[in-house]
């Protein structure tokens, strides 16, 4: 078996006295997909910031590939093959759909320094992010600007543009939020299509318990900022310290 | 081959693409159209704020980056000019040296103030930009041995580009050309082809990342584009655009002083005429610049004539009077923000 390719070790972040992530290790190899979950508060999105680099860690260490990271700005990340789709949606509001992927393949091209060329004028790019849309089915909302869509279409334009960056390491925050019953297994789909590459790794950050039993090779769970369990789908879910960091009730049995 | 010269970017409207076109012809054909020194010293200021302003928009209505340097760099090539024409002696030579040197310079400092202050929020960049510009002012005023100090320099150009130069026997097209005629079209050239640049950079890839972080930086960061070097690169390029235009003008003006380049009025200006031309179009620049200048130059004539006619009217007269010019400028600046809030362009393209 080949190596993780992402790995953190006792990675933590203080705010001021507060531990939101406290000493995390985990490995995450291709070919698996990875639930994480925990009640609110528990650090989830924060150990995402630290793996991505939109916040730095106060201590320990994020490897891709072997290669430590912890130091590196959030585009070199994404440059390596970190991709992340967000929480909150997080889009270019006011560039059309098309644009929003484009965008993203042109970064990937490397061409964001070419200042000589008519962007338009590259149907290459063009083409293979109307591609893209085709996959997520947003061809038809091509060049509609983005605030002008519905909810559940940004959030769909989100994992398209996650596919777009044809990352190492994908990693889904809570992608069927404030979905639909009908919206979101076509995202779930997505996810699932994305699983199936096996040189694919997934972190999913998720609530909904029929998501992950359907999807999840692995569970981790994180509580209070530590990683309190890590390991098959049916042994996590059955040991008793889940179940106590659940007794809120966070885990949504549909 | 129109498509290739604008890069694409069409005008999207016809009468904004027939004012930009009204615009050109009067501007390519000025010395024969508008005969007179008046109009055309017009007509070169307009070229020249047009180059001045549509760089300022890169930086602003592109990059979303809030500056208020950007007159600094206008100086530094004007500057650059008069202070190499003044060591080398006349000559084209000079003009290019000061032309490099200013230019050089401004990418010195536009890239100095982006790299120590564009990691900052966005109003620290602002003031960080306002106190070196004043600064610069003020060491510009100081320094009467090398620049002049409060009176500027005078700068001699080579004899072809002054009005004692008469290249033709008799009128051409009606017209006695001169060297000052040549010089108006060293400034059109020049200024087109500077227009023309910057609307390839708007819209190349690179100009879409520099929109797509003003849209929203944070998302920019996650998809790969390291930000910072962006907003860098496009502060230089903005820079340098400026200065470029600067040393055109002195040129142009065979003058420089800190008045005609450094003034906080000059930077209001610019400021203005962004807005009232469209944020973030280029095209906003070219009518915007016109509308303004033409305001600022004739609308006192205008008022003049106006006052008169009405002179048979209570209190009108009075309000036309020509020394109420600035009033009127002002009111016309917020009569058109308030209806026109995306600029000109924005208004003849429909957007709201
Ligand atoms: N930038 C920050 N400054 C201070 N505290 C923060 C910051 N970011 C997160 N926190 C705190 O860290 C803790 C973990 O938050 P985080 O958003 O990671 O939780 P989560 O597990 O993603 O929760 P949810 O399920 O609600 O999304 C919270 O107590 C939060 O208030
Ligand atoms: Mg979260």
């Amino acid at each position: 078996m080949t190596g993780p390719s992402l790995e953190t070790r006792d990675l933590t972040v203080r705010f001021g006295g507060h531990v939101a992530v406290d000493h995390v290790s985990a490995a995450f190899h291709p070919g698996e997909l990875t639930a994480i979950v925990g009640p609110n508060g528990a650090g989830k999105t924060t150990w995402f910031n630290l793996i991505s680099g939109q916040i730095p860690a106060s201590g320990g260490k994020v490897l891709l590939k072997g290669e430590d990271i912890t130091r590196l700005s959030v585009a070199a990340r994404t440059d390596r093959g970190i991709g992340r789709a967000f929480q909150l949606t997080n889009l270019f509001p006011k560039l059309t759909v098309l644009e929003n992927v484009r965008l993203v393949i042109q970064a990937r091209a490397r061409r964001g320094f070419n200042m000589w060329t008519v962007a338009m004028g590259h149907r290459d790019m063009i083409e293979a992010a109307e591609r893209i849309l085709e996959r997520v089915r947003l061809q038809h909302l091509a060049n509609q600007p983005v605030n002008t869509l519905p909810h559940g279409d940004q959030r769909k334009l989100e994992v398209a543009t996650l596919i777009a960056m044809q990352p190492e390491v994908f990693m889904f925050d809570e992608p069927t939020a404030g979905l639909s019953l009908d919206e979101a297994p076509v995202i779930l789909e997505l996810i699932a299509e994305i699983k199936r590459d096996p040189g694919a790794t997934v972190l999913l950050v998720e609530h909904k318990m029929d998501v992950i039993r359907s999807l999840a090779d692995r569970i981790i769970v994180l509580h209070n900022g530590a990683l309190v369990a890590d390991g098959p789908p049916a042994e996590v879910m059955a040991s008793a310290v889940v179940k106590e960091a659940y007794l809120g009730g966070e885990l949504e049995d549909v | 081959m129109v498509r290739l010269l604008l890069s694409g970017d069409r005008p999207q409207s016809v009468l904004l693409g027939a004012l930009l076109l009204t615009i050109l012809v009067c501007l390519a054909f000025a010395p024969f159209l508008f005969p007179g020194t008046r109009s055309l010293e017009t007509a070169a200021r307009i070229c020249i704020f047009i180059v001045l302003v549509a760089s300022y928009d890169l930086l602003l209505g592109y990059a979303g980056i809030v500056s208020f340097a950007h007159t600094m760099f206008f100086g530094m090539g004007a500057y650059g000019v008069a202070i190499a024409t003044q060591r080398m002696g006349t000559g084209y030579d000079a003009l290019a040296v000061g032309t490099a040197a200013g230019a050089g310079l401004a990418a010195v400092f536009a890239f100095l103030i982006a790299l120590f202050s564009l990691r900052v929020r966005a109003i620290f960049f602002a003031m960080i930009t306002l106190a070196v510009a004043s600064a610069v002012a003020v060491l510009v005023s100081q320094l009467s041995a090398i620049t002049g100090g409060e009176d500027g320099m005078n700068i001699r150009i080579p004899r072809e580009l002054t009005p004692a130069f008469r290249p033709f026997d008799g009128p051409v097209l009606g017209l006695n050309v001169n060297g000052r005629v040549l010089n108006y079209y060293l400034v059109f050239v020049s200024c087109l082809v500077l227009f023309l640049l910057m609307l390839r950079i708007v819209n190349s890839p690179f100009g879409r990342v520099l929109q797509a972080i003003r849209e929203n930086a944070f998302r920019a960061e996650a998809i790969g584009y390291r930000v910072v070097f962006y907003r860098a690169a496009a502060t230089v390029i903005s820079a340098v655009v400026a200065s470029l235009a600067g040393a055109i003008f002195a040129i142009w003006l065979r003058y420089v002083g800190p008045a005609t380049t450094l003034g906080v009025e000059i930077m209001l200006d610019i400021l203005l005429i962004v807005v009232i031309g469209g944020m973030g179009t280029m095209y906003g620049a070219v009518v915007g610049t016109a509308a303004f200048v033409l305001a600022q130059n004739y609308l006192r004539d205008w008022m003049g004539g106006a006052s008169e006619a009405t002179s048979f009217l209570p209190l009108v007269p009075d309000l036309l009077n020509p020394d109420r010019w600035l009033m009127w400028l002002g009111i016309l600046f917020i009569l058109s923000v308030y209806f026109f809030p995306t600029g000109m362009v924005g208004r003849l393209r429909g957007v709201r």
